[in-house]
């Protein structure tokens, strides 16, 4: 995984609450077996409205999503993450994330950066006035910054370390292999063993 | 301090403290099915990792298979070619595989417990958020994303921070007529789609103690929807006779000491959560969503709310959008709402006890005209059990569609689909828009509201149908 530090890019409003991710990724599309080429399916059913923000001209290229609360509900698959990432989304902010979401996204470092609802509505102005001002998440200072308008985020401490070092879990945790094996040692018989 | 039920499964399971970091959690069973596990086996090969313990790990085909003509290949080539994936992985790395025409395939939160692979204190995972469902037994259950199955399969553990805890207290007893459904979706629309967010939810009291462990799954289950990482309920006798002789139960001498260990799943008099809630059960009637999110719904005898009755405006625009998608105006009474279809089935209600349930509603009755009624056991087990009891007939009596086991309609991941502008009642737990095929809407109901929906035609309980 890439270390992610500080992103600069122009950002999206999505004016919507409980996005979940049978809307970021429709079920059809998770019959593929692959990680990636999911662009085609972010959104799939929303960006059939020519006035979907994804589909304005004035976003287009925009890497940062700001969205109502309760964004990532529903569903546990990580191919949510995956479209929005193969779609080009670096950050996505809301005053609240589901909590598999969050996990998943950590996981491909996709960040969700947690502001305040009223700073949601703040960037949603900023970003309809001016479509192409950039938009800056810094992960070490925990701001977002647009223009004049700065605000703080808040991302857990642990993916936070993972993010800015851009470290593999699997690798961490192998690590602690023999603490692994000595827990299997003690595990009790009547625990269910498939064969 | 005492501890509670949560707290007690997690300290059992901790392989490496994390002083600060996530700790390190030992997983019990790792559930697999084919549409988010791939890509983790694809990045064991890419790392040349070996998958930890195939003994502890099981998979089954249920999303994406159809439920018609399951001795034929797979029409769909796509589907197909991610069924035959997980055959190819599982052979490959060793893995138990319930491929489609096996006595025990199904949805994998229905195989897991008919197996017995569900028992109290354990730690389960699989990539599917409603792997909450095994919380029912007293096993710490969550869905876990495919990065994180395939951290489960290298190293068979996943470094979690402590979830919090929240206490739902049901004070009285569920009146007669209301059922484990509308006692969760009561729950979901009370504290929202994001109200158990980090929490670990304990369902308490004597409206679940007199639940039989199916009603219990189907409460647990729909824990996700109000955005909970698990959801759980203390063993106790009705637990441990649903799990004795079953074919993975421990037996002999193991039976005596898993039941001494089980006891002693409870949440001590003296322990604190992070949270309680009270709601009183012999208030609650059926209920129904109306809206496109789980937490959109209201008692069946009520009418569809009006947008400007929510001062909140982020959730008033919610409920426009989903006015707007779901076809409905404010003030129409929900029973007067007509629907297309209904879904039988699902990891929420697709186990015996729900199509008994319905069966009995809806015996020596018809489906309303134009009203099509899919009946979709959640497992073969399942499927055979319902048809030694003849529900079968009961079902293809009042004509119905007597289907396979799988996810089916609960996704539309398969064939079985709604149409665009289709309106379902469905005894799934997603009303999300498109959830049951592009364009579809639906109405999420319990077994019985399903039955009497599907003869009357609007939705209806039990309660509204003429005698027979
Ligand atoms: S029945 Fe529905 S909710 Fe349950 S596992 Fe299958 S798709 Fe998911």
């Amino acid at each position: 995984m890439d270390a992610f530090t500080v992103h600069t890019g122009t950002a999206a409003p999505l004016h919507r609450s409980n996005v979940d991710t049978d809307q970021i990724i429709p079920a059809e599309y998770l019959k593929r077996i692959t990680r990636h080429g999911f662009e085609d399916a972010l959104f799939a059913s929303w960006r059939k409205d020519p006035e979907f923000v994804l589909n304005l001209p004035q976003y287009e290229g925009a890497s940062i999503l700001i969205a109502g609360p309760d964004f990532g509900t529903g569903s546990s698959r990580e191919h949510a993450v995956w479209a929005l990432q193969d779609y080009g989304f670096k950050v996505i902010l809301s005053s609240r994330f589901a909590d598999i979401f969050r996990g998943n996204s950590g996981k491909g470092g996709l960040l969700t950066a947690v502001i305040p609802q009223d700073a949601i509505e703040k960037l949603w102005e900023i970003t309809e006035l001016s479509p192409s001002a950039p938009v800056t998440v810094d992960l070490q200072a925990l701001t977002v910054t647009a223009g004049d308008y700065r605000c703080e985020f808040e991302v857990d401490e642990y993916v936070r370390w993972r993010l800015l070092e851009g470290l593999d879990d699997i690798g961490i945790t192998l690590e602690h292999s023999e603490a692994i094996s000595e827990f299997e040692k003690n595990r009790p018989s009547f625990k269910p063993v498939l064969k | 301090m005492g501890r509670t039920l949560a707290e007690k499964v997690w300290s059992d399971h901790i392989v490496h403290e994390g002083d600060g970091l996530p700790d390190l959690l030992y997983i019990d069973m790792h559930l697999v099915h084919e549409v988010t596990s791939p890509q983790a086996f694809d990045g064991l090969r890419a790392t040349g990792r070996p998958l930890r313990r195939p003994d502890l790990t099981i998979a089954t085909e249920d999303h994406n298979i159809p439920t018609v003509d399951v001795d034929k290949p797979i029409a769909d080539p796509i589907s197909r070619i991610q069924v035959e994936t997980l055959r190819k992985n599982c052979e490959e790395f060793g893995v138990t595989l319930f491929p489609l025409g096996d006595l025990e395939q199904g949805i994998v939160h229905v195989v897991g417990p008919q197996m017995g692979l569900t028992q109290p204190g354990m730690t389960i995972v699989c990539g599917d958020s409603h792997t909450s469902t095994h919380g029912a037994f007293g096993a710490l259950a969550f869905g876990i994303g495919t990065s994180e199955v395939e951290h489960v399969m290298a190293t068979q553990t996943l470094p979690l921070k402590p979830f919090k805890t929240m206490a739902i207290n049901f004070e009285g007893e569920l009146p007669l007529g209301v059922s484990a459904k509308d006692l969760i979706l009561a729950v979901i629309a009370h504290i929202g789609t994001g109200g158990g967010q980090g929490y670990v939810l304990e369902y308490r009291g004597e409206a679940i103690k007199g639940l039989s462990m199916e009603g219990r799954m189907t409460i647990c289950n729909m824990s996700i929807e109000a955005g909970a990482r698990a959801g759980m309920i203390a063993p106790d006798a009705t637990t441990f006779e649903f799990i004795k002789g079953k074919p993975h139960a421990p037996r002999g001498e193991d039976w005596t000491t898993a039941l001494s260990y089980w006891e002693t799943l409870v949440t001590d008099p003296d322990a604190k959560f992070d949270k309680e809630i009270t709601i009183d059960a012999s208030s609650l009637r059926p209920f129904v969503t109306w809206g496109t999110n789980p937490g959109q719904g209201l008692p069946l005898d009520q009418a569809v709310p009006d947008p400007q009755s929510f001062s909140d405006p982020v959730e008033r625009k919610a409920v426009e959008n989903a006015l707007a998608y779901m076809g409905l105006v404010p003030g129409q009474p929900l029973k007067e709402i007509a629907v297309d279809t209904v879904f039988l089935g699902s990891c929420t209600n697709g186990r015996i006890e729900d199509l008994r349930a319905a069966a009995n509603v809806i015996k020596n009755r018809k489906v309303a005209q134009g009203v099509r009624l899919l009946v979709v056991p959640g497992s073969t087990r399942v499927r055979i059990e319902a048809e030694h009891e003849g529900l079968d007939k009961i079902f293809l009596d009042a004509g119905a569609e007597w289907r396979g086991a799988g996810c089916s309609m609960c996704l539309a991941m398969n064939p079985d689909k709604l149409t665009p502008g289709e309106r379902s009642a469905s005894t799934s737990n997603r009303n999300f828009e498109g959830r049951q095929g592009p364009g579809g809407r639906t109405h999420l109901v319990s077994p019985e509201v399903a039955a009497a929906t599907a003869v009357r035609g609007t939705l209806s309980d039990p309660t509204d149908l003429v005698e027979v």
